[in-house]
Formats: C-alpha cells, sequence, structure tokens
C-alpha cells in the first residue's frame, strides 16, 4: 500500500475543499451572518491544517505501485474524509448541532442523494445553504476528476490516473474518451459546467431569484436534490418545474454522448442502446403512472407535468419533488421503486445502479435462458453492436449480488428503529441508490432526523457505497486491502 | 499531436513507452484486450480494441484527425494493409511502418508511395547494422553517430585494473595523449553527467565524446583491443543473423552460423551460399568447442532466448573471446545484467524505438528542432545534435560565461566537417552543429531549453 501518495491524494483534496468553501463563506459575510462566516472560517481553518499535516506526512511520494488496489481505497478514504471534515460548517454554526447528523448531511450531499435530516430548511443561513447545495455540484461528476482536471500532468504518470478515475467514475466499463487523462477530465468538466450555466440561465429568465437558481442547479446538475424550500419545487411556477424536469434528464444521460454529439457522431449517440433503454424508460413509466393516476389531479396537463417531474427525478437519482407522491396509488409507487434501482446512465452524475448495467443483466438473462433451451448454440452478447466481454458480464452480475446484500443487511440494520417496513426499505434503496426522499415516514414531505445515530451511520455509510459504486467501500473494509501481501 | 499505435507486441510497447513522455495523444490499437488493459494503466494512453487494419477500427481510434500512424503488429501484411486504409481515410497521414520479411524490403523501398508509407523501419536490419558497427570498430560496447559521421558518443566499459579505474576526469587527456570528453556515466544502474574532479572507478559504463580519430587514440593508448574481427561466429539462424552475415561477408570476413533446426539451417545455406551452416545446439559446449570457438574472434549470440543468449556469451567470455555480442529480445532491465560478462548488448526493439522516436521528435518542432536524438545509458540520457541558428540564445560567448541548466552538458561543436570538444573557451556561431547530453528530467525540445533562463 503506497501511504505517502494516499496521503498526499488526501491533502490535495483537503486544500480543495477548503477552497470551495471560500464563495458560502462569502454570502455568509455578505448577509452579514457573521456567526455562519465564522464557522466556515474555522472549518477551512481545521481542514488546511489537517491537510498540512497530510502533506507534511507524504513528503517523498511517489506514484510509483500506485496499483489498482490504492486506487480504489485512496477515493473510498478521501470521499470519508472530505465528508468529515465538510459537515464542520453545520455543526460550527450550530444550523445542524449534532455532528452525526451533519454528517449524514454531508454525505448526502456529496454522495448526490439530497436526503435530509434537517426539520426547517428554509430556516438555515443562505451560505449554508448555498454549501449544502455545492456538494451536490462537486460530488456529481467526482472530486479527484476535478483534481485530474485541473492538476498539471506529469510526463510519465504510469496509468495512476486510470485508477483513479476508474473508481470514482460511475458505470461498468469506465474507459476515456480522449487519449489524455487530463483531457478527459476537463471535457468531463468543461460539459458540466456549461450544462450548469444553461440551466441556471433558464430558471432565471424563468422568474426564480439567482440565489434559488444556482441552488437548484447544483442539486440539478450533481443529481443531487438539496432545495431551499420546504417544499422542494412545489412551490415554483410550472415553467420552472419543467425545465428542471428537462434539465435532469439531461444530466442523467452518459457525459460521452454530448462529447460525441458535438464531435458530430449524431448516428452513434441516436442508436445507443443504453439512451435509447434510459428515454424509454422514463416514457413507458410516464405512460403507465399518467394511466394510473386518472382523476388525481384536475387537469391532464398538471397530471403530466407532476408524472414527468417525478419519474425523471427518481429515475436521474435526483429527488426533487413537485408532489408529494407518497400518496399516489401503489401500483405508481411501485414502479417509482423500481425507477429507483434502474437509476440514470453509465458516466452520468446519477446514480442506482445505471441504465448500463440493467441493459446488461437483462441481456445476460435472456442469453442464460436460451443457452439452457439450446445448450450447444454459442451466443455472446452483444450492445451497440459489440460484443461484451465476458469478464464484465461477470463483474455485473458481481455488482448486482454486492447490491442485493447490501440492500439486505443494510435494511436489517435500519429496521432496529421500528418504523414501518415500507419506509425502513424505501430508506435503504433512496439512500443507497443516491436518491434522497423515499415512501412512508422518509417521503418526500419528511426528513430522516427521526432515525437513531446507528441508522444514520449505516444510511451514510450505505450512500458512499451506491454513489462510488460499492467496491471503494468495501475495499477500505476489506482485510485483505491491508495485509502486506 | 495524435498518434495511433497498431499492434502493442514488444516493439510497440517500447515505443509507447517512449512516446508517453513525450507530448503526444497516444491510441493504441492490439487485437489483445490484455495487452491493451496492461498499457491503459501504465501509461496514459487510450486503447481500441480491433484489427488495425479494418476501417471501423481506425475510425474508432480517430484516424480522421490522427497526424502519424506506427504499424508495428507481428504480420508485416497486416502492416501493410493498416497503413494503406489509413491513408486512404486520411492522405495527411504519416505512417511508419515496421517490415521484417527479408523477401519485401527492397520491393518496400520502391514501392514506398503505393503504400503510403513515410518510413519503413525493420528492428531486424537496424541490430544487425549495429552489430556490424560494433564488429567493424571493435572496443567500443556501442557507438551513436551525429553530424553526418563527424562527432560520435561511444560507450566503453572500465575493467578491473584499469588505468582509467581511479582516474579523475581532469587527467584523462593529459594521460592518454588524446581529446575527448566523458559525457555521461552509468555506474549501478544510474546515469549522471559528471563533472572534472569525477572519479572513474571499475564496473562504470562511460559515454565518451570526440573525433574518430581521438577516439581511437584513447583506445590504443588505454590498452583496449584494436583487432578487427576476421572469423565471426553467430549462434542462431534469425532473420538478424541472415542481414549481418550478409554484411560481414560482403566485407571479406568469414562467418559461421550454428542453428539446431535443420529447416532453417537449409534455408540459410540457400539464402548465404558463402557462409559456412552448421546444424547444432549452440547451447552446447561441446559443439561450439569443435566448431572452434577458441580461435573466432568474436562471437554474436542470437537465439530468440535471452537466457541462452546469456549463457552463451558468458561462456564465450570466458574462454576468452575478444569480442563478444548479445542480442536480447526483452532488454527493460539491462542494467541487471551490467555485472555479468556479455560483451555488448543490442536490444533490437530499443533501436527500432529509438528510431521511431526520433522521426515524432522532427515531425513535432520543424524550428530549432533536434537533427537527431539519440538515447544513451539504457535510455536515461539523451544525446541530442541540433543546428544554432540566429534565434539562439549565447552565440559567440565563451562557454564558461554561458549558463547552462543542471544535467545538461553540451558535449561538442561542429562546424565545417570539424569537431571540436566543448571547453570553457568554446563558443558557438549560427550554422554550427551541436550535441548536447541531457539526463535533466525536463525534455529538452530546442536548443534554448539547455540554458539557465535569466532573470533580469
Amino acid at each position: 500500500m503506497n501511504y505517502r501518495m494516499l496521503a498526499r491524494l488526501n491533502g490535495e483534496i483537503l486544500i480543495m475543499e477548503a477552497i470551495f468553501m471560500i464563495p458560502a463563506m462569502m454570502i455568509s459575510a455578505w448577509e452579514s451572518n457573521w456567526n455562519a462566516a465564522a464557522s466556515f472560517g474555522y472549518s477551512i481553518l481545521i481542514i488546511l491544517v489537517v491537510s498540512g499535516i497530510l502533506l507534511l506526512l507524504s513528503k517523498g511520494a511517489r506514484r510509483r505501485g500506485f496499483y489498482a488496489r490504492e486506487g480504489m481505497v485512496s477515493v473510498g478514504l478521501i470521499w470519508i474524509v472530505m465528508s468529515a471534515l465538510g459537515c464542520l460548517p453545520f455543526v460550527i454554526s450550530g444550523e445542524i448541532p449534532h455532528y452525526i447528523d451533519a454528517f449524514f448531511e454531508t454525505v448526502s450531499g456529496f454522495t448526490t442523494t439530497g436526503a435530509s435530516i434537517v426539520p426547517n430548511v428554509e430556516a438555515l443561513s443562505k451560505g449554508i445553504l448555498y454549501w449544502r447545495s455545492f456538494t451536490h455540484w462537486v460530488g456529481g461528476m467526482g472530486v479527484l476528476v476535478f483534481l485530474l482536471a485541473i492538476v498539471p500532468t506529469s510526463g510519465n504518470d504510469r496509468g495512476f490516473t486510470l485508477h483513479l478515475l476508474r473508481a470514482e467514475s460511475p458505470g461498468p466499463s469506465v474507459g476515456k474518451i480522449v487519449p489524455r487523462m487530463k483531457q478527459t477530465a476537463m471535457i468531463l468538466y468543461i460539459l458540466y459546467l456549461v450544462l450548469t450555466v444553461l440551466d441556471i440561465f433558464f430558471l432565471v429568465i424563468g422568474g426564480m431569484p439567482l440565489f434559488d437558481s444556482v441552488c437548484h442547479a447544483f442539486g440539478t446538475a450533481g443529481t443531487g436534490g438539496f432545495g431551499v424550500k420546504a417544499d422542494s419545487i412545489a412551490g415554483y411556477s410550472p415553467y420552472l418545474q419543467n425545465v428542471t424536469t428537462v434539465f435532469m434528464i439531461l444530466f442523467g444521460v452518459n457525459f460521452s454522448c454530448y462529447y460525441l454529439l458535438i464531435m458530430k457522431h449524431f448516428k452513434e449517440v441516436l442508436l445507443d442502446e443504453e439512451l435509447r433503454l434510459y428515454l424509454g424508460v422514463i416514457f413507458g413509466s410516464v405512460i403507465l403512472i399518467t394511466l394510473n393516476l386518472r382523476g388525481f389531479y384536475k387537469t391532464l396537463e398538471e397530471t403530466v407535468r407532476h408524472v414527468f417531474f417525478q419519474v425523471a427525478s427518481i429515475i436521474t437519482t435526483t429527488g426533487y419533488a413537485t408532489t408529494d407522491f407518497d400518496l399516489w396509488p401503489s401500483f405508481s409507487k411501485a414502479i417509482l421503486l423500481g425507477l429507483m434501482v434502474i437509476g440514470a446512465c453509465a458516466g452520468s452524475t446519477g446514480g442506482g445502479l445505471k441504465c448500463a448495467r440493467f441493459l446488461l443483466l437483462v441481456k445476460g438473462l435472456r442469453r442464460n435462458i436460451r443457452q439452457v433451451l439450446h445448450p450447444q448454440k454459442v451466443q455472446v452478447v452483444r450492445v451497440n453492436h459489440r460484443m461484451v466481454d465476458e469478464q464484465i458480464l461477470a463483474n455485473t452480475n458481481a455488482y448486482l449480488s454486492a447490491y442485493v446484500i447490501i440492500i439486505i443487511l443494510s435494511t436489517l440494520v435500519v429496521s432496529l428503529d421500528g418504523f414501518s417496513f415500507e419506509t425502513n426499505f424505501s430508506a435503504v434503496l433512496c439512500t443507497f441508490n443516491n436518491i434522497g426522499p423515499g415512501l412512508a415516514q422518509v417521503g418526500p414531505t419528511c426528513n430522516f432526523s427521526a432515525y437513531g445515530i446507528v441508522s444514520k451511520l449505516v444510511l451514510s455509510l450505505g450512500m458512499l457505497a451506491g454513489r462510488l459504486e460499492i467496491f471503494p467501500i468495501l475495499a477500505i473494509f476489506s482485510r485483505s486491502t491491508w495485509k502486506k501481501l | 499531436m495524435k498518434i495511433l499505435i497498431a499492434g502493442n507486441g514488444k516493439v510497440g510497447s517500447m515505443v509507447t513507452r517512449q512516446l508517453s513522455n513525450e507530448n503526444c495523444d497516444l491510441t493504441l490499437i492490439d487485437r489483445n484486450k490484455q495487452v491493451l488493459e496492461s498499457c491503459m494503466e501504465h501509461y496514459d494512453v487510450m486503447g481500441i480494441q480491433g484489427n488495425c487494419a479494418s476501417m471501423d477500427t481506425l475510425l474508432d481510434a480517430g484516424v480522421k484527425d490522427a497526424d502519424l500512424l506506427i504499424a508495428m503488429t507481428g504480420q508485416d501484411e497486416i502492416n501493410l494493409l493498416c497503413c494503406l486504409t489509413a491513408h486512404f481515410m486520411n492522405p495527411k497521414l504519416h505512417t511508419i511502418v515496421r517490415i521484417r520479411n527479408p523477401e519485401y524490403v527492397n520491393q518496400i523501398y520502391s514501392m514506398r508511395s503505393d503504400f503510403a508509407i513515410s518510413m519503413a523501419v525493420n528492428p531486424d536490419r537496424q541490430a544487425a547494422t549495429e552489430i556490424y558497427k560494433l564488429l567493424r570498430y571493435p572496443g567500443f560496447l556501442k557507438r551513436d553517430t551525429f553530424v553526418r559521421g563527424n562527432a560520435e558518443i561511444v560507450e566503453l566499459r572500465i575493467k578491473e585494473h584499469s588505468q582509467m579505474a581511479g582516474l579523475p576526469l581532469t587527467k584523462l587527456n593529459s594521460l592518454f595523449k588524446t581529446q575527448v570528453l566523458v559525457c555521461a556515466v552509468l555506474r549501478d544502474g544510474e546515469a549522471f553527467i559528471p563533472a572534472g574532479h569525477f572519479m572513474l572507478e571499475a564496473g562504470d559504463r562511460v559515454f565518451v565524446t570526440g573525433a574518430s580519430e581521438n577516439l581511437s587514440k584513447l583506445l590504443r593508448n588505454t590498452g583496449i583491443i584494436a583487432r578487427r574481427a576476421r572469423r565471426v561466429l553467430i549462434a542462431g539462424a534469425s532473420r538478424i543473423s541472415y542481414y549481418l552475415a550478409q554484411n560481414l561477408l560482403s566485407g571479406g570476413v568469414s562467418v559461421q552460423i550454428l542453428e539446431k533446426d535443420p529447416d532453417r539451417c537449409r534455408d540459410m545455406c540457400v539464402l548465404l551460399p558463402d557462409a559456412s551452416i552448421v546444424k547444432g545446439d549452440a547451447s552446447d559446449q561441446q559443439i561450439l568447442n569443435e566448431e572452434g570457438i577458441r580461435n573466432c574472434d568474436a562471437f554474436v549470440t542470437m537465439t530468440g532466448e535471452d537466457e541462452t543468449n546469456i549463457v552463451m556469451s558468458i561462456y564465450g567470455t570466458h574462454i576468452g573471446v575478444p569480442q563478444v555480442i548479445t542480442k536480447l529480445g526483452r532488454a527493460e532491465n539491462v542494467h541487471m545484467l551490467d555485472d555479468l560478462p556479455i560483451g555488448s548488448i543490442v536490444s533490437p526493439k530499443e533501436l527500432c524505438s529509438n528510431t521511431i522516436v526520433r522521426y515524432v521528435r522532427a515531425m513535432q518542432n520543424q524550428e530549432g528542432a533536434a537533427v537527431t536524438i539519440h538515447m544513451i545509458a539504457d535510455g536515461q540520457v539523451e544525446a541530442i545534435e541540433f543546428i544554432v541558428d540566429e534565434s539562439t540564445l549565447h552565440c559567440g560567448e565563451p562557454l564558461k560565461e554561458v549558463p547552462i541548466k543542471k544535467d545538461v552538458l553540451l558535449a561538442s561543436i561542429s562546424r565545417d566537417g570539424k569537431t571540436e570538444i566543448a571547453g570553457g573557451d568554446s563558443r558557438f556561431y549560427p550554422g554550427d552543429s551541436l550535441v548536447v547530453v541531457s539526463a535533466g528530467r525536463g525534455a529538452i525540445r530546442q536548443l534554448n531549453d539547455i540554458f539557465e533562463r535569466q532573470y533580469s
């Protein structure tokens, strides 16, 4: 294990985190909330001290000896450390007094979950709200990817960066879109930034205040779901709701599709099976739920608007709400639960199992069923007319197993707190898949504050595991990671 | 610059390693997924799986906006087809193709434009030429020529009890009555550029530059041999053996080739009527003795297995063959072999990838560009040739007043076909050719990069 390199990466990320806090501090100072501003100041100081110690410890760190194992562990550790220190402003300012609550909130932010323990969001000060939403934005595309985009590349990086990208980016087979890692990371962040700015622009012309627009755009871009109002998006005009719907769907698309569009490879994007599945599932769900909701809302327009919004919000794992979908009939709620599991496209900012994996699982299953009927037939799984490597199929199956086991175990632990099964199961699903609101007592109008400390920790770990695709978090707790040979 | 590398075998991965240090976007194409994966884990490159001669794969790899294609698969035919296809898709593309089959070599040269080849490389022939040069000028482990042959850098190993061991560099020229400059030393696998008070030690590999006659004077006066080989024994009938034997025979040297496979013996016999081909396992010491290894002037081990070559070379040195040359196919850890008595080491893939890197650098910067670049000291040190032009700083200043970067040495200055070792009073003027040696980490791309930036 390359401990020094781990320490250095952690130190560098913390410096970035401190820099990210400066705008929040300035917002607090601008609205003369000196308590909040000071809490950011102290947090920045603490973070810088910790990062200084880490950087001192990392003297003489070498990139040699940095393999897949180190990539996994450093990503997992960095996310935990970043959340553990990122929650300091909430605690110091006293706006979220308990550390565990603040940790839960911050993890929920960085992992773009949007599950909150704050009873009344509108009581929080603006700087704190901004920081809460900003964690979504930076967590959506990944902090290490951001680091890769801005640090100068050394000539010989020996694959160091690929391990980091693979560990942090979602999807069954992560690759680069251009030969250079730095450029890949920059392209991703530039696309991300442009889309976010567009979102802000469309919200502002729709009459949303600038501060609300920025926070909501961060939440939409990272597919997070923290808002600034207690009723999420419900209080805004239909236009603003529709803009948010469209952008949620856009941020759930694999970002390399946008790159291909810019490179004028329209046909590839149009024929991309994952994208077709993603859009197909969205439209299919909208039609089914709309039919199921006949007579629930006054007009068809209202029904379709709410259904579209909720479907987009759940499948992209954003978690905004315009209406209390906990009141919908069971069939609609069941569809939403299914969407929670499927999730957005690989290579997007969304969570869940990912459409790409779902596609592989379905195709692999179909192949295996056929295999039973025609044992001698030679069959391969194809996606986008290309053969999928057996190793990737095996990995996807392993991922599904890990996914199911974690959900079962977390549900067991969380059930100790004595809520209904629907509450517990949906709480686990919607944190592990990074969505946010679940059903019943964790539904869109409620929050997670009622859960006990153990449950909050388990759910926090679940969020991290879900965002980082399980293995980096499992790697930290695996004994073979820390063994010397 | 965007470069596609098709085929990622031994040479392909060596080229990838070297080019990943340059400022290039590399995309690799290979049929084998494992090879691609391992390359992507080690270098900042992109991998495309597929047949490099098919349009779809090339399109995926971005041939349309690539600048250079390097076709390095194991099969000449695929390399040529790949090159033709890529050129058809992007007529502005430069192409480097590896051609190994001796039957094609001549026709490729005359059909270069038809096949759209910018440069054809033949690692085997290159290695043969390298070995031939070593045999022609014995005493050096390796030699690199610059400025159209007017300046050279040669490699020597300092043996135990040599007069050079324990000698400070400042006394070298006066003791041996010559004019040379030690520009790099490789000790314990680490290369550095020595200062004047540096003491040579036995076991060092030193890289010396100077005019040819001064270098031979150094050899004579230090007592390192100088007899040119007349009888050469080659173990293993590979393609390199064929090219080498051809060269040697035309130079009037008698050649004996040992090969255990009867079919290859016959093929070789057909191709080389003047050589004597003996069927037998060269790793068998009995046969080596019977074939008169004790009487030959040089022993070249060239079988396909590095291990066999090393063992045979140790035996050759042990029984006192004056010159031993070992071919290594996988020369990643050459310095590990430093202490073994195996004579000069020739690595075809390293030679080949050096040629390619040189081509890439020449493409990269046309202005103030390096004319040639040689990697010396196991690839740790670069020896680069530049031409001084009007934009060069510090023209006409005596060298002792010119601030040159640490780990960089101006080795020689050539003017009007004459080469002078750079000393404190030397000056350079526009039009001169300079040889610069750099062991630093920062790449030297233009001549002005060797100077320390002055903040005034």
